[in-house]
């Protein structure tokens, strides 16, 4: 299999996307995901991810099934997405029309010293997710092809499923707020109000 | 008989407990002994009853629900317990509320060998990982106990599982 080798820069790409956020909500995989939605500005409705590895697809499917009207984003890596495959399955016979799932894919295990994943070798996840059900996968290897992308991830029937190409290139290092009680104290009063959240 | 014809009156306990605890959101691994509470959740239009593939995706998906203002409960046999172990340092970590029902296999009666290692393993990584325990081994008490659980993790943010024991279940003829 031919290798196209990624060249869209992620805090770029992660830029793009939440410029339009509105008010979606985003679920981040663990990881540079998590860096790249502190970096492009902080969101009490971003609930930045330290752990669960393989668990931000299904933590977007709950909070989407919970909030059907409201747009959910998970952004994740290659990595974290392959770790739970089983939940595109899970989520591909949920149908949820509010989700849309975003692989940030640089091919690489970023975090732990850059070995290839899967996805280096061919693995092919938009494929993988629409046999699994999804109404719409794709792959993004250009800026325009991005450009299409965006506003769907905002407005079309999902569930969707995107796998955008990154290269490895180092970004400088973001860190949001880590204490995951007060990350998810604050995502739940900006979204249900302190009342609410706290009942 | 087989365990999966059975009918029998706590099931239905337990989804009235649920019910009652404002669940919205059941995440299952399917079970014999879960399969008549299964079906009624799966008939109720208020509850989105949700098959999964492996057990820890519950734990991740019912976290997701929680931020969204929604409560659930995962189902499960104890076999499944091992595999949510790092996805419950999450819960603990985030103090996320979490219900789970576990019925168990492996020990009151079990004919297959192979169910019994992870069955004896439940209580010991489910503490380890700081999950609050609360075993019951008497039809009449799992209602009360599912409802005490529930008040237990959503009113103190914690990981509650209810461990139902095989004796109550009966252990699967191979026959």
């Amino acid at each position: 299999m031919k290798h196209r080798k990624p060249t869209l820069d992620r805090r770029v790409v992660v830029a793009e996307i939440l410029k339009q956020r509105g008010d979606a909500l985003i679920m981040p995989g663990l990881g540079a995901p998590t860096w790249d939605c502190a970096a492009a500005g902080d969101n009490p409705l971003t609930f930045y991810s330290w752990g669960g590895m393989g668990g931000a697809a299904m933590m977007g499917l709950g909070l989407a099934l919970a909030q059907p009207r409201r747009r959910v984003l998970v952004i994740t890596g290659d990595g974290e997405l392959l770790m739970g495959l089983g939940s595109l399955a899970t989520i591909g016979v949920q149908q949820p029309r509010n989700l849309a799932v975003i692989v940030i894919d640089n091919e690489h295990y970023g975090e732990t010293g850059m070995q290839p994943t899967h996805t280096r070798y061919g693995v092919d996840l938009p494929a993988m997710a629409r046999a699994a059900g999804f109404r719409s996968a794709g792959t993004v290897y250009t800026s325009s092809q991005l450009k299409t992308w965006i506003p769907r991830f905002y407005r079309k029937p999902g569930p969707m499923f995107c796998s955008i190409k990154v290269t490895t290139e180092d970004a400088p290092l973001v860190l949001p707020a880590r204490d995951g009680t007060a990350i998810k104290n604050r995502f739940r009063e900006a979204l249900l109000g302190i009342s609410e959240a706290y009942k | 008989m087989k365990a999966e014809k059975q009918t029998v009156a706590w099931p239905l306990g337990i989804y009235q407990a649920l019910k009652q605890a404002g669940v919205k959101q059941v995440a299952y691994v399917p079970d014999a002994g879960h399969s008549q509470l299964i079906k009624a959740c799966h008939a109720d239009r208020e509850i989105k009853a949700v098959c999964l593939t492996t057990e820890e995706e519950g734990v991740a998906m019912l976290a997701g629900a929680w931020l969204g203002g929604e409560r659930g409960v995962l189902l499960m046999q104890s076999s499944g317990a091992g595999n949510c172990i790092n996805m419950l340092g999450m819960i603990a970590e985030c103090r996320f509320p979490l219900l789970m029902i576990l019925t168990m296999r492996g020990h009151w009666g079990e004919f297959n060998p192979w169910q019994v290692p992870m069955s004896q393993a439940t209580v010991p990584v489910l503490n380890a990982i700081g999950v609050v325990v609360q075993p019951v081994d008497r039809a009449a008490e799992i209602a009360e106990t599912v409802s005490a659980a529930a008040r237990l993790a959503f009113s103190t943010g914690r990981a509650v599982a209810v461990l139902i024991s095989q004796r109550v279940i009966g252990a699967k003829q191979f026959k």
